[in-house]
């Protein structure tokens, strides 16, 4: 019996890169990204520069983040699919009030909201159970219509883009946009909590495996609500930077954002079903994304063939994963 | 009599509360009359389908988030072939429209079956490909219907020998809903599909075991809502006239509408009657709503928190269920 155990089987080549993608999922990743750069460097020789460089990233910024509270949310097996009703009311709210209010508490009164819409998450996924996408889908039909009565009080007082927002969400200083100024801290603050520290521990251990995480004490709702309310305060600012960026607000400044939020996550090597992934794959992730859009507006192609691609991306890439990790 | 109240129980307390709801409808407004429930009835057809389509994937211990997105692309498939065409061409649409349905549907449960990616996630994938797609179709809503198939839905069913008191309380397009629904669903839940079906939701393991052949009837119960939902998808061009790309609210409204109806999110359990009068009701909360004079927007956000909070209940009598 022992006998063939002891001669050791050569690995094919195939299974040696899969192992090698799946140990080290960010070398792939930066390698696409490069390829893609290259890609849009034949194709209109001449367009990376340092100021496409700089718009990639201002326009990477939101995104990524938002990446980030899907990462966060799908290493605990969940989604959370409010981000971009959660991001365009702060935005809107903040445009709004900042007209007759002190920038200080148009900023509390934009964040109300995001805390508001995470609390109910975390309680209907964490208390009652609801599947996360379900919750955070019908808490984002309640925000939009909560959005679509309060635009109406303050239709004659108008709109305004506070400088400040502008000037980091569009601002250049050196050639480096303003907006690492927030990126880098909150993406350094969210790899330490992920990494580092206990709460960060547990997220990766409900995703991994929710029974005996609650076998061993954790109260699984406390850790589910911090999560989603995290979440949606970290839409709510993805938010505010975003309107810096756009300078118009809308009702739906921020959802077609949503989709790519996921894709950027699942590419970035977080797992849909939890346990498994970061969020430095994440940010590669958004990346690769907004130069994938720049490439796909190059080409002319459609939205609808985009949001296509981005759903494919998210099947084929989930689908891979899987047999990955089936063959360890 | 009290052995089907009992088998019945659940449906029979929501038609109670239909019922309830009506003598509500009709003390707030007592002009209510035959005319505002044959609107009912055709404001009811759309999310009928889709919350049939969700049924189906729901009793085979699955989900399916695509069904909105499907309904926008048969729609605007629909209403663009449509526009512009003669009378008949319709004829040959309406079948076109219901097979991509069915065969979409099919993919959807193809992928699950061969990729073995969660029903969730994949058709969540497919809710980002088919929303794509009807982009692709028609970018802005537009597109025509063709004239007998608008007046299928309109209107009463002239029954000779009927009053016409009586006859103005029968829509037309409660008898499309009726007609439909059961055309597919009664040979369904007589044959053997339908029993494996219940089965492979109620045990995938123990349906194997048994002989079931799970994936197949898994891909079926995926085709089934296809079709369901490109007929959801037609009655939205029925009653528009046009196709409009972007997805209605009909996927969180399948969800609750399932729940409400008694059908058990894990699987296996409850029929399509419950959640067709769920639909009934949640419809009519929303007239109650809208004649009660309260600005639209607020009902929008009164009816999605009614739907989470029946979702949340579904949840928590699932959760209680398995403990």
């Amino acid at each position: 019996m022992s006998t063939t155990a002891i001669t050791p089987t050569p690995v094919p080549f195939g299974r040696r890169v899969k192992r090698f993608m799946a140990d080290r999922p960010l070398i792939p990743l930066i390698i696409l990204l490069v390829i893609l750069v290259v890609i849009l460097q034949i194709l209109r020789p001449g367009i990376v520069n340092e100021r496409w460089i700089a718009n990639t990233i201002k326009f990477a910024i939101p995104l990524a983040i938002l990446a980030g509270c899907q990462t966060m949310t799908m290493l605990t097996g969940g989604i959370d699919l409010s981000v971009g009703t959660v991001a365009t009311m702060s935005a809107f709210i903040m445009a709004t009030q900042v007209v007759n209010q002190d920038p200080a508490v148009a900023f509390l009164l934009a964040m109300m909201p995001a805390v508001l819409i995470g609390i109910v998450n975390g309680i209907g996924v964490g208390v009652f159970r609801v599947h996360p996408l379900i919750m955070t889908l019908g808490t984002s039909l309640i925000g939009t219509g909560c959005l679509q009565v309060y635009q109406r009080t303050v239709i004659a007082s108008g709109a305004k883009i506070p400088d400040f927002l502008a000037w980091l969400g569009t601002g250049l200083t050196w050639g480096i946009p303003n907006a690492l100024l927030l990126f880098v801290p909150l993406a350094a603050l969210i790899v330490f909590t992920l990494a580092r520290t206990g709460f960060g521990r547990l997220l990766y251990a409900v995703g991994d495996n929710e029974r005996a995480t609650r076998l061993s004490g954790v109260q699984y709702w406390q850790v589910i609500t911090a999560l989603y309310v995290i979440s949606s305060v970290l839409a709510g600012i993805t938010g505010l930077l975003y309107i810096g960026l756009i300078k118009a607000p809308s009702l739906s400044l921020a959802e077609p954002l949503v989709l790519p939020s996921v894709a950027a996550a699942v590419i970035g090597g977080t797992s849909i079903f939890g346990g498994r992934g970061g969020y430095t794959g994440t940010i590669i992730g958004a990346l690769i994304l907004t130069v994938l859009t720049t490439l796909l507006t190059i080409l002319q192609m459609p939205e609808g063939a985009r949001r296509i691609l981005f759903g494919l991306i998210v099947l084929f890439v989930t689908a891979a994963y899987l047999r990955i990790v089936e063959e360890r | 009599m009290s052995h089907f109240l009992r088998r019945q129980g659940w449906v029979s307390g929501l038609f109670a509360l239909f019922v309830a709801l009506f003598i509500i409808t009709k003390l707030i407004q007592p002009a209510y009359g035959s005319g505002d429930f044959g609107s009912l009835a055709r404001a009811v057809l759309p999310y009928a389908f889709a919350v049939a389509a969700q049924t189906v994937v729901v009793i085979a211990g699955g989900i399916d988030l695509s069904v909105a997105a499907m309904m926008a692309l048969t729609s605007v498939t629909a209403a663009s072939m449509m526009a512009g065409a003669s009378e008949e061409y319709a004829l040959f649409v309406v079948p076109f429209v219901l097979a991509m349905g069915f065969v979409l549907g099919a993919v959807n449960g193809m992928l699950i079956v061969v990729t073995r990616v969660p029903d969730i996630v994949v058709t969540l994938a497919t809710l980002f490909v088919l929303q794509g797609a009807a982009l692709l179709v028609l970018d802005a809503p537009g597109g025509g219907a063709a004239e007998w198939l608008k007046g299928l839905i309109s209107g009463t069913v002239p029954i000779p020998g009927l009053p016409d008191s009586i006859d103005a309380w029968l829509p037309k397009a409660l008898l499309v809903l009726i007609v439909c629904l059961c055309i597919i669903w009664i040979p369904l839940r007589r044959s053997r599909l339908g029993l494996s079906i219940y089965a492979i939701g109620s045990s995938e393991l123990a349906a194997f075991r048994s002989g079931v052949p799970v994936k197949r009837t898994r891909i079926i119960a995926y085709a089934l809502s296809g079709l369901f939902a490109a007929m959801g998808g037609l009655a939205l061009t029925m009653s528009t006239g046009i196709g409009a790309p972007i997805p209605g609210p009909y996927l969180l409204a399948s969800v609750a509408a399932v729940v409400l109806g008694g059908v058990a999110l894990g699987g296996g359990k409850g029929g399509l009657l419950g959640p067709i009068v769920a639909v009934f009701v949640l419809r009519l909360v929303r007239t109650d709503l809208t004649l009660l004079a309260i600005d639209p927007n607020v009902t929008a956000i009164i009816e999605g928190a009614i739907m989470v909070a029946v979702v949340m209940f579904g949840a928590f009598i699932t959760m209680r269920g398995r403990q």
